[in-house]
């Protein structure tokens, strides 16, 4: 079999459909997975180097996404933009938690957890209420309205160049924003295990993110974010399981950590966390820190106001980044949408609701004089002689100073960057190097597929809505998807000479692409399906207003000094944006003509899900 | 479109913003209220957390995705009653 449907068909000789055999091919392709595990194990066990471990790790899983990629290819527009319309809802879950779990979720999050304790709980927050808003206020809707990305809504409903145009700003920059810091995690995780400098590793990864979405767009991410999907979540469960078991937590130590939540609270007592400022400069060891805040601690102040409004933006900014809206664009219904929007939840759950538990073990692992692996507490000279504590002091991610000259290591003479907490966890409990390898591999998983996600975002509407809608209407279909690919590239390349400067931190650069997005298309979207009155010239103010204040309230607060307003800080400054969007485009909808009947009578197809999409299937 | 579609429809859209609000609702208490007063929920003791911290950790999580699945059931039932539901 090799129609159009059926991208794997010259591998697997199976009766029935490609989709039908979905979870049979996935099937395999997991089982696969434990047994390349497993071979690696046994590898370990007759003494290979754990450097080849992790080199093999890597090049066989971006090997096999290459792979499926490949296999991918299309020529057909509906294929490339949206997949062909045929992925079944929780399939597409599956690709969205990938799509949506980034570099910064899996590496970055439980280590934010350690240092920030209950205030950094906002983003777990944040990061899964907003799938009630993409449910409820969108995705169905857009499916229904038959949309390739999220200008293409925009543009249609509103009617306009210039509507179509400020969404592809707003998109661009909201994407390009995230783009990079994922291109920088890549670059991070491959520099690392096959021991290449930054700079070249950067590029490196950039190569294997396009080698899965250059050929077959949409199609061929779908089918290669499930398979990063499983090894993400393979990569991050296996070694919380594997600790949790070894430390007498029982199998499933999400729902009984408590206990240890309530052990830190008693140490952070004896250890006086928080009491002592962090011994020795921050100069003397960048971007590393020691623990001073209290693990359950909700902190005065304006510490609740902040929690709410840090998780508002990023629940506002998930209903509105294009890459996540998109993929619901590849479902075969409307309901199908909405149920794939239940199981994107369901797998993103997983992860998130592991992380904090993932943080509370390792923070007690290291305070909990009970526990063999504990070092605070101990002689200096004793610490120093631990091999991971080698290890990662070597790579400059970690550094003991005896700041009070007792000998003995305080819980604030302890410096670590957070990125550590998941990376190095596995050596912390003592558990074998292939398990370091796996998790690098679904590092690698993590970013690769959120790169690939944002890097077609931004494809797909320049070539879409601004090659194909605005400059040449008149293009044939082979120009279309030439032109799509190559703005891929030259996107890329852009985002990885980008990456390479190191300008911002993966997770600043992450939330304020939250915020751009939120900004911009929040409102113009929601009242697009909500508010029929809603017009031509309220969403041009929307866009404009909400991308230039937000714009402008970040400049004064990050970089001219102007002292946030009620504790809105960098990492919100979309409230701000978005409070001004919405209200420039009420009032000059309402001071402006109602839209035409047409478009009325658009808005009312949009909310039944019954009958043919408002955009024919090849436009 | 005649007069019964047209109401169908208009009843469609009655129920389906009334289901919408009745989520958000939800969704804000989970969302937001529960944490406004977390210091006060972490002086209750569940199962060993903090009540507050559990919340945030865990409570609000579980709560969004049980929430999804009525919705989208919900929904389905409306989609289903007016008659705008798709064939499938």
């Amino acid at each position: 079999m090799s129609n159009v449907n059926d991208p794997f068909g010259g591998l697997f000789r199976m009766k029935g459909n490609f989709i039908d055999n979905l979870p049979k091919i996935y099937g395999f392709y997991t089982g696969g997975f434990l047994l390349f595990f497993a071979l690696m194990a046994v590898l370990e066990t007759m003494g290979v180097s754990a450097d080849v471990i992790g080199i093999l790790f890597l090049s066989f899983t971006i090997f096999i996404y290459a792979l499926i990629g490949w296999l991918s290819r299309t020529m057909q527009v509906d294929a490339y933009y949206v997949a062909g319309r045929q992925v079944p809802a929780v399939f597409n879950g599956m690709a969205t938690a990938a799509d949506w779990m980034s570099g910064a979720s899996f590496v970055a999050m439980a280590g934010g957890i350690y240092f920030g304790g209950h205030g950094y709980l906002a983003f777990v927050v944040g990061w899964t209420g907003g799938y009630v808003l993409v449910s409820v206020l969108m995705a169905p809707y857009l499916r229904k309205f038959g949309c390739y990305t999220v200008p293409d809504f925009i543009g249609t409903r509103y009617g306009g160049n210039l509507t179509r145009f400020l969404a592809v700003l707003v998109l661009v920059i909201a994407s390009f924003t995230y783009v990079t810091a994922q291109i920088n995690a890549t670059g991070t995780i491959a520099s690392r295990a096959l021991q290449i400098p930054f700079e070249v590793g950067v590029w490196f990864g950039l190569i294997s993110i396009l080698l899965c979405s250059m050929l077959g767009g949409m199609r061929a991410v779908t089918w290669t974010q499930v398979a990063q999907y499983i090894v993400l979540i393979i990569a991050y469960l296996l070694p919380v399981f594997w600790m949790s078991n070894k430390q007498g937590f029982g199998v499933i130590p999400q729902f009984v950590y408590g206990d240890a939540v309530a052990r830190i609270q008693e140490l952070e007592g004896m250890l006086q966390v928080g009491m002592a400022p962090a011994e020795g400069a921050a100069s003397t060891f960048p971007g590393l820190k020691a623990l001073t805040t209290l693990h359950a601690d909700t902190g005065g102040g304006l510490a609740a106001w902040k929690f709410v409004t840090l998780a508002a933006a990023m629940m506002l900014g998930t209903a509105s980044l294009p890459h996540i809206l998109m993929r619901y664009f590849t479902t075969p219904s409307v309901k199908a949408a909405r149920n794939s929007v239940t199981w994107s939840l369901v797998f993103i759950f997983l992860l998130y609701f592991t992380a904090p538990a993932l943080a509370t073990f390792t923070k007690l692992q290291i305070m909990d004089p009970n526990l063999a692996t504990s070092i605070i507490g101990k002689a200096i000279a004793d610490v120093n002689a631990i091999e991971w504590i080698q290890r990662w002091s070597e790579v400059g991610m970690l550094a003991v100073a005896d700041g009070n000259g007792d000998g003995i290591l305080q819980i604030n003479e302890l410096f670590i960057r957070g990125d550590i907490v998941v990376l190095a966890t596995p050596e912390i409990a003592g558990l074998p190097y292939v398990i370091s390898g796996l998790v690098a591999a679904g590092g690698m998983a993590a970013a690769m597929s959120t790169a690939d996600g944002l890097l077609l975002a931004i494809a797909n509407a320049l070539s879409h809505d601004l090659y194909y809608k605005i400059i040449d209407p008149k293009a044939e279909t082979r120009k279309r998807l030439v032109v799509a690919r190559v703005l891929l590239i030259v996107i890329g390349a852009a985002g990885a000479a980008v990456a390479s400067l190191k300008l911002t931190g993966i997770l600043g650069a992450v939330a304020w692409a939250f915020c751009f997005a939120m900004s911009g298309l929040f409102f113009p979207l929601v009242l697009g399906v909500w508010w029929k009155r809603a017009n031509r010239p309220g969403a041009i103010a929307g866009m404009a207003v909400g991308l230039g204040v937000g714009s402008w309230y970040l400049y004064m607060v990050k970089f001219a000094g102007m002292t946030p307003w009620i504790g809105l800080d960098d990492l919100r400054f979309g409230i701000v944006g978005a409070a001004a969007s919405l209200i420039a485009m009420v009032v000059v909808t309402l001071m402006t003509k109602e839209p035409d009947a047409e478009t009325q009578a658009m808005v009312d197809e949009v909310r039944v899900p019954s009958g043919d999409t408002i955009l024919g299937s090849q436009h | 479109m005649n007069t019964d579609t047209t109401q169908r429809r208009e009843e469609h859209w009655k129920r389906t913003k009334a289901l919408m609000i009745k989520h958000l609702v939800v969704w804000f208490f989970f969302a937001y209220l529960v944490h406004l007063f977390a210091s006060s929920l972490n002086s209750i003791n569940f199962f060993g957390w903090p009540l507050g911290f559990y919340m945030a950790a865990q409570g609000s999580l579980i709560a969004f995705v049980v929430q999804l699945f009525l919705f989208a059931k919900q929904q389905d039932r409306i989609d289903q009653d007016c008659g705008v539901a798709e064939e499938s």
